[in-house]
């Protein structure tokens, strides 16, 4: 018994080489594991989602309409005869795609500004400052709605609309940790022995803001989703011929009141198992990233 | 030529609230392989002017008048990138708190491999790489620490680290800010010894700043003693441990405990320093002055050389000096 124990912790620690650094850090440790442990599971299911499906996602009537869960079926089928095993395996891609690409844009577009802008400072930092708070004032996801809607459906419409309510959250992350950090010693010592510019903001300031960035990052995937299930709820998602659990809740909802509770409960429940890991991670890493937050 | 010549710098701090003269007037110059000490309290504007060597005076800082010349040329008209070549290769700058003077996430080998092949391209890494080994060796640090992060590293040996980054490029001028103030006082003497020792061996200038000047007298041939932005004495250490002549540095020298003597009473300097925003009319310590006569209310002195090497900025010293020094010493 002992053995299999010390066997398997071998084999995950070769899986995963920070998992012993990480179930060390106590309580905030553990957050992040469980929360890698639920993002890469999902992950890794959407993957392998065509090959391990019973049945096609997409096709309708293979089984009866709105069974409940059965055997056969065994999350039950929807209006359309649909499995809804299969949808769940499925219908992750999407989500996923889309909040990768948010937080992708949201990173080459929000770290840059704020590292340029804050390092630069002055009259710069003020304007760039003023206008990024002007779009953080507006509530988040009207204006992702405004600009879904504008744009149209697609993968890199919804990541775009969706970006653009998060690029503030990394701009001011990143300039107040520019702003603490460039009035530090290690930077005012590289100015004194000739660094220029560049190699100051990129080698002296930016690996320092990266711990910071790293918890947005995750934090941001946890709202992508959530954002991106929301836009597809009233009907701003992507094409719906996809399998999407955000598709699956808004078309099952209608039913839930002959009793179908499958359609929407299944879905629901995988939007907020990854929402909860993104978060978990965040939480975990920021509570380990600032000694300020641990007892 | 001398290696550096300060004239009549002016540097001021263009607040919100005012004007502040941080250093006013400061002329002086350093040889080739000299050390020069600048003594003064906090404010006093001892790392101002130090930075304002290597134009690095910060926000909202600026240099408003005067001439720092570095082997004949003025640095304060070259253009920034020339500037950009002249720190750290020519002058180099040590920073008070060895804690937070290295990048927290880069290896003690990479702050010199970057430092090297800022001034000469040329050189590889692994080139940059083993003279940095050899540095780290003779400030008695072993080579195969090169590949720790500053947190590996205590207090003393960061410092050590920071002398060695300034000494690489083998400058004329080195710069220690307060460079042993956050160490304790064994550590303090096996830095500064270093300090001394790397100096004879490479032939720098030195600069030390510190507003202790029991390490200053020790350890510098000349001293400046700055007060509220001013040179207020100039001279020989000898000279001015002999016979110092302003009552500020009076009252410095008398403030240092001696070891020698069983039943010293330390005196203090009574009052604090003048708020920089509105110093007093005339000189800046006439209201700490034991000897403070009428005309120090209203007129300001001026910094007057007395002898070859002893310059002085008081009105108890205008002509007939040598009287003046016996009674002050004296009292």
């Amino acid at each position: 018994m002992k053995k299999t124990k010390t066997k398997l912790r071998s084999i995950l620690s070769t899986l995963m080489p920070g998992l012993s650094s990480l179930s060390k850090r106590g309580p905030s440790g553990w957050m992040v594991l469980v929360g890698i442990a639920i993002v890469s599971s999902i992950i890794v299911m959407t993957a392998i989602a065509p090959w391990i499906s019973p049945y096609s996602p997409i096709l309708s009537r293979v089984g009866p309409i709105r069974a409940a869960p059965s055997l056969q079926f065994p999350l039950g089928t929807n209006q359309l005869g649909q499995d809804m095993l299969s949808r769940i395996l499925c219908g992750g891609s999407l989500m996923l795609q889309v909040s990768a690409l948010s937080v992708l844009i949201c990173f080459l577009i929000g770290v840059p500004i704020g590292l340029f802008a804050s390092y630069a400072g002055g009259m710069v930092d003020s304007t760039t400052s003023l206008v990024i708070d002007a779009v953080y004032a507006f509530p988040g996801l009207v204006i992702a709605i405004a600009i879904a809607a504008m744009l149209g459906p697609g993968v890199i419409n919804t990541a775009l609309s969706i970006a653009v309510v998060y690029i503030p959250s990394y701009f001011r992350i990143v300039r107040s940790q520019v702003l603490s950090i460039k009035e530090l010693t290690y930077v005012e010592a590289a100015r004194a022995v000739g660094a220029k510019w560049y190699t100051i903001l990129f080698r002296y300031v930016f690996p320092n803001v990266i711990p910071s960035i790293v918890v947005v990052v995750t934090i941001n995937f946890a709202d992508a989703v959530l954002t991106a299930a929301g836009l597809t709820f009233i009907g701003l998602g992507v094409a719906k011929n996809i399998p999407d659990w955000g598709w699956d809740l808004t078309d099952g909802r209608q039913y839930l009141g002959s009793g179908a509770w499958w359609i929407i409960t299944f879905p629901g429940i995988m939007i907020v198992l990854l929402a909860l890991g993104f978060t978990l991670i965040g939480e975990g890493l920021s509570e380990m990233l600032n000694p300020k937050l641990q007892r | 030529m001398p290696l550096l010549e300060i004239e009549s710098l002016n540097v001021d701090y263009r607040a919100s609230r005012g004007t502040v003269h941080a250093v006013e007037d400061a002329s002086f110059s350093l040889n080739k392989g000299e050390t020069l000490g600048l003594a003064g309290e906090s404010g006093s504007g001892k790392s101002t002017l130090g930075l304002s060597i290597i134009r690095l005076v910060p926000y909202p800082g600026v240099i408003a008048s005067g001439h720092v010349r570095i082997e004949g040329t003025d640095i304060l008209e070259l253009p920034e990138s020339e500037m950009q070549s002249i720190r750290g290769r020519k002058v180099a700058y040590i920073f008070q708190d060895p804690m937070t003077s290295l990048n927290p996430v880069k290896r003690i080998g990479a702050h010199f491999v970057e430092l090297i092949r800022t001034h000469e391209p040329n050189t590889s890494a692994a080139d940059a790489l083993g003279r940095a080994k050899t540095i780290l060796e003779s400030l008695g640090i072993l080579a195969e620490r090169i590949n720790d992060y500053p947190h590996q590293f205590s207090g003393g040996m960061r410092q050590r680290i920071m002398i060695g980054l300034a000494i690489t490029l083998n400058p004329d001028l080195v710069m220690a800010d307060e460079p042993t103030t956050a160490l304790d006082v064994i550590v303090q003497q096996k830095i500064l010894d270093l300090l001394e020792g790397l100096r004879k061996v490479y032939g720098m200038a030195l600069i030390l700043i510190s507003h202790d000047l029991s390490i200053i007298l020790e350890r510098c041939d000349k001293i400046i003693v700055l007060y509220a932005g001013q040179i207020f004495e100039y001279a020989s250490s000898k000279e001015l441990h002999r016979a110092p002549w302003h009552p500020y540095t009076q009252g410095l020298l008398h403030s240092i405990p001696n070891i020698e003597l069983s039943d010293q009473k330390l005196s203090a300097i009574p009052g604090s320093p003048p708020d920089m925003l509105s110093p007093p009319k005339g000189c800046r310590f006439w209201p700490r002055c034991p000897y403070a006569m009428e005309e120090c209310r209203v007129e300001e002195p001026e910094l007057i050389g007395h002898e070859q090497s002893h310059f002085v900025r008081c009105f108890l010293y205008d002509k007939k000096a040598g009287s003046h020094i016996e009674r002050n010493r004296e009292g």
